[in-house]
């Protein structure tokens, strides 16, 4: 199946995840194990999405600019900078890093 | 629609929230979507977290597929908010299938900070409808800069999704559990690598999330905060907040 394909398909998706909060009968959201499941997979996916992303060269491991990037957005998070901020410093710190030949 | 704290609040959030659009639109286009498709995630999906996670799968070489579990999976939280929302607002016929759309993090948080159902409505509205118009205009603006750009690991790109990805999973690490789940769900991604096709490792890691989650006992709120917290915005909206806890 072509990219479009999957585009649709995972927007579908996520629609109709957010309308079924609205249809479905409250308690079957209201299950505390639900919200909490909600939680947990939300936090295991962005930390593995994170890993993925600075670690994964394909189906392989490396250890290069992303990580001093890796390093840096977690820096400037603890002293509270704004996302766009913390983003625009992890573009900066890959390429400059790149730029001087180490990662 | 009067300017009310809610309002205000409201629309704080959607200025904040949509112009890191940008980077999604950047994001995107590195990771080889046209700048229709990202802009199409940007209206149709319309959800930060699994837009990111969907181009972020595609980025390092994972299936469509692959990447529709993964953004699927990240958005299993926005029906727990459409509840939410669902009772606070209690919204009738096609103003729910709209509603509904605009269910993300920052609108229900909005919504949620509020005491009066007025205003939670109002800022659920203008928050949600907000980061909509913000969100696909900065997506847009992002993607043709992308473009245009050329190798996006020459300008670092790569590393902006690094940080991108930690700056959505910071304001989540909240206590000690949220810390050791991202740790071990971290790992758990690492060491699959190198033994299952690109994307898999996301999927193995939410399988180990779920179970935790479903297993253990904590907090039923955890991992469900808001990438801009909309009580940071409104003194008001802090004490109000501070007088639930």
């Amino acid at each position: 199946m072509s990219l479009w394909t999957w585009i649709l398909i995972a927007s579908a998706i996520a629609y109709i995840t957010k309308l079924s909060g609205y249809l479905v009968p409250a308690r079957m959201l209201e299950n505390p194990h639900m919200t909490r499941v909600a939680g947990t997979l939300t936090i295991g996916l962005l930390a593995s999405l994170t890993a993925m992303n600075a670690f994964s060269e394909g189906q392989l491991l490396a250890f290069d600019a992303r990580v001093g990037a890796l390093v840096i957005a977690a820096i400037a998070l603890a002293m509270r900078m704004s996302f766009l901020g913390v983003v625009i410093l992890g573009a900066v710190a890959a390429a400059g890093i790149r730029a001087i030949g180490v990662g | 629609m009067a300017m009310t704290s809610a309002t205000k609040i409201g629309l704080s959030i959607a200025v904040a929230t949509g112009l890191y659009g940008v980077s999604f639109g950047a994001l995107g286009v590195a990771a080889g979507l046209t700048v229709w498709q990202t802009c199409a995630l940007s209206l149709l999906m319309f959800t930060g977290g699994s837009q990111f996670a969907f181009i972020g799968v595609i980025a390092g070489g994972g299936t469509g597929a692959a990447a529709t579990g993964a953004a699927a999976l990240l958005g299993v939280r926005n029906a727990v908010y459409g509840m939410q929302v669902s009772r606070m607002l209690r919204p009738h016929g096609s103003r729910k299938l709209v509603a509904a759309q605009v269910t993300i993090d920052e609108s229900t948080a909005t919504a949620a900070g509020q005491t009066e159902v007025g205003e939670q409505r109002r800022g659920f509205w203008s928050a949600g409808l907000g980061i909509f118009v913000l969100w696909n205009l900065f997506t847009a603006l992002g993607a043709v800069l992308g473009d245009a750009l050329g190798d996006p690991r020459r300008w670092g790109l790569d590393g902006a999704a690094v940080a991108a990805f930690l700056g959505l999973l910071w304001p989540r690490l909240s206590a000690r559990e949220p810390v050791a789940i991202a740790v071990v769900c971290a790992l758990v991604t690492v060491i699959a690598i190198p033994f299952v096709p690109p994307g898999i490792p996301i999927l193995i890691a939410a399988f180990v999330a779920g179970v935790w989650g479903w297993f253990s006992r904590g907090p039923a709120r955890e991992g469900l905060e808001a990438d801009i917290d909309p009580a940071s915005l409104d003194t008001r909206a802090n004490a109000a907040a501070q007088e639930r806890n």
